[in-house]
């Protein structure tokens, strides 16, 4: 199999033959490769802040021996003086051999793609796809339960608008797994994503009380309940205490349940929790510079 | 004697669809320009088809319809037929078809989609042709026939 070249830019357009070799790929980058990418250069095209995103890319280049260009805030590039997306990823094509993208305009990265001859990878855009999120989900779950089939996934948080929820359920589906959506009715998984996953044969199940369902899981996923979603503040106090896990959990769930959250938190999980067998949400961020590590070695065709 | 009632006037030349699920008339009507052309064009509601009950049928004199017109009608009216008038007789008829991808002819209504942004050429992917969904090829989004947005031009 090839990824020489090839794009990265949304789950959808990986079979699962794909995800299984870059699982595998990503194992191999647990051990250094300091010569790897010597002489590659990756172009930042960050129009809009990141913390984890950006320098888990710029890390993974760094220890593959490339070096990175590029810029993290629009206010600095010329996007500010009127240039569009398309005319900066045709300069920096020009400028380097990978382009990672990030922009607020939802598809702006399959434009970027068409706009470039070298591989493009989605570092998220917008509400869209942050593949290369769902791909570090993905392989933290696997490394932390030496599988992927038979598991029991719980959801819980903002599941209505949670883009990274969305993306790895339906990563997921390529597996005999069983999913869990815990979240209050008006922020639940929406109809067509429950639809979608029922079709490939996925089992789901809806809750709101993460108690009713947290003894039956191998692992739970959790995300941020954003504040700016509810109309009513009150509403949103109400909720965000209902979602805030502490030790109590600890008492209802498997000795091996394991605990993950892309961050940034807000809250939702207890400090107290961070130095549990069950927290890997540390250990997850930091899989995203060995999958990154993976994927440009691969568009790179090293 | 039987009369033989001709319900919607020939033409000599020109276009006519037919099978237009009658609610939809009116949208393709919008989608074909008629205010920018000097021919006359017949609107006919409310016929009876076996094949889709209420119909419309658009006729339109001197004019013949481009690759794109005739995709966009496939959107609203799967079941149209597009005849090719010449001389009142019937020169060529075809069935519409709906395109696996739509490049160029719906606005995504995603605001902050990059179609909106930049100057992009949009692309839709039929995901079900019954009911109609489409998908944009850039932001993902997913639209249901009565949420296509047809562009006018």
């Amino acid at each position: 199999m090839t990824f020489k070249g090839r794009d990265i830019v949304s789950i959808r357009d990986f079979t699962k033959k794909d995800l299984l070799h870059i699982l595998e790929r990503s194992k191999e980058m647990e051990v250094d490769k300091p010569d790897l990418l010597a002489g590659k250069i990756l172009s930042v095209l960050f129009f809009e802040p990141s913390t984890r995103t950006r320098l888990s890319f710029e890390s993974a280049m760094c220890r593959l021996g490339g070096k990175v260009i590029g810029f993290s805030d629009e206010k600095v590039s010329s996007v500010r003086k009127g240039e569009t997306i398309w005319d900066t990823v045709k300069m920096a094509d020009r400028y380097s051999d990978v382009i990672v993208i990030r922009s607020p305009i939802e598809g702006s990265a399959r434009l970027a793609a068409e706009a470039a001859s070298v591989p493009v990878i989605n570092g998220g855009d917008g509400a869209n796809q942050h593949p290369t999120q769902t791909l570090l989900d993905l392989y933290t779950i696997q490394k932390a339960k030496k599988k992927l089939n038979g598991l029991k996934i719980g959801f819980l948080g903002d599941l209505k608008y949670g883009r990274t929820v969305h993306s790895l359920a339906i990563a997921l589906s390529h597996w005999k797994v069983d999913l869990y959506f815990i979240a209050p009715d008006a922020l639940q998984m929406p109809d067509q994503y429950l639809k979608d996953l029922r079709e490939k044969g996925i089992k789901c199940i809806q809750a709101s009380d993460v108690f009713a369902v947290s003894e039956e899981l191998d692992v739970l996923y959790v995300t941020r309940i954003q504040q700016e979603r509810f109309p009513d503040p009150m509403e949103y106090e109400r909720y965000k205490n209902a979602y805030r896990l502490d030790r109590s959990l600890l008492e209802h769930v498997k000795k091996d349940m394991k605990i993950m959250h892309p961050l940034p938190r807000v809250g939702e999980i207890s400090p107290e929790l961070d130095e549990s067998m069950h927290a890997v949400y540390f250990e997850q961020a930091g899989n995203g510079v060995t999958v990154r590590k993976a994927l440009l070695a691969l568009v790179l065709g090293r | 004697m039987e009369i033989k009632e001709r319900k919607v006037p020939a033409i000599k030349d020109g276009t006519v669809i037919d099978h237009i699920p009658s609610r939809e008339t009116f949208r393709i009507m919008r989608i074909l320009n008629p205010q920018e052309f000097e021919h006359p064009i017949s609107v006919t509601l409310n016929l009876y088809s076996k094949k889709i009950g209420k119909k419309g049928v658009i006729k339109i004199d001197n004019r013949f319809l481009t690759k794109s017109e005739v995709d966009k009608i496939a959107i609203l009216a799967p079941k149209a037929t597009v005849s090719i008038i010449k001389d009142y007789k019937i020169q060529k008829k075809i069935q519409v078809k709906l395109p696996r991808e739509l490049l160029g002819i719906i606005n995504c209504s995603n605001p902050v989609c990059v179609t909106n942004r930049e100057e992009v050429r949009t692309a839709f992917k039929v995901v079900r042709e019954d009911p109609l969904e489409v998908k944009c090829l850039y932001c993902e989004k997913v639209y249901a026939k009565d949420e296509i947005e047809i562009k006018r031009k």
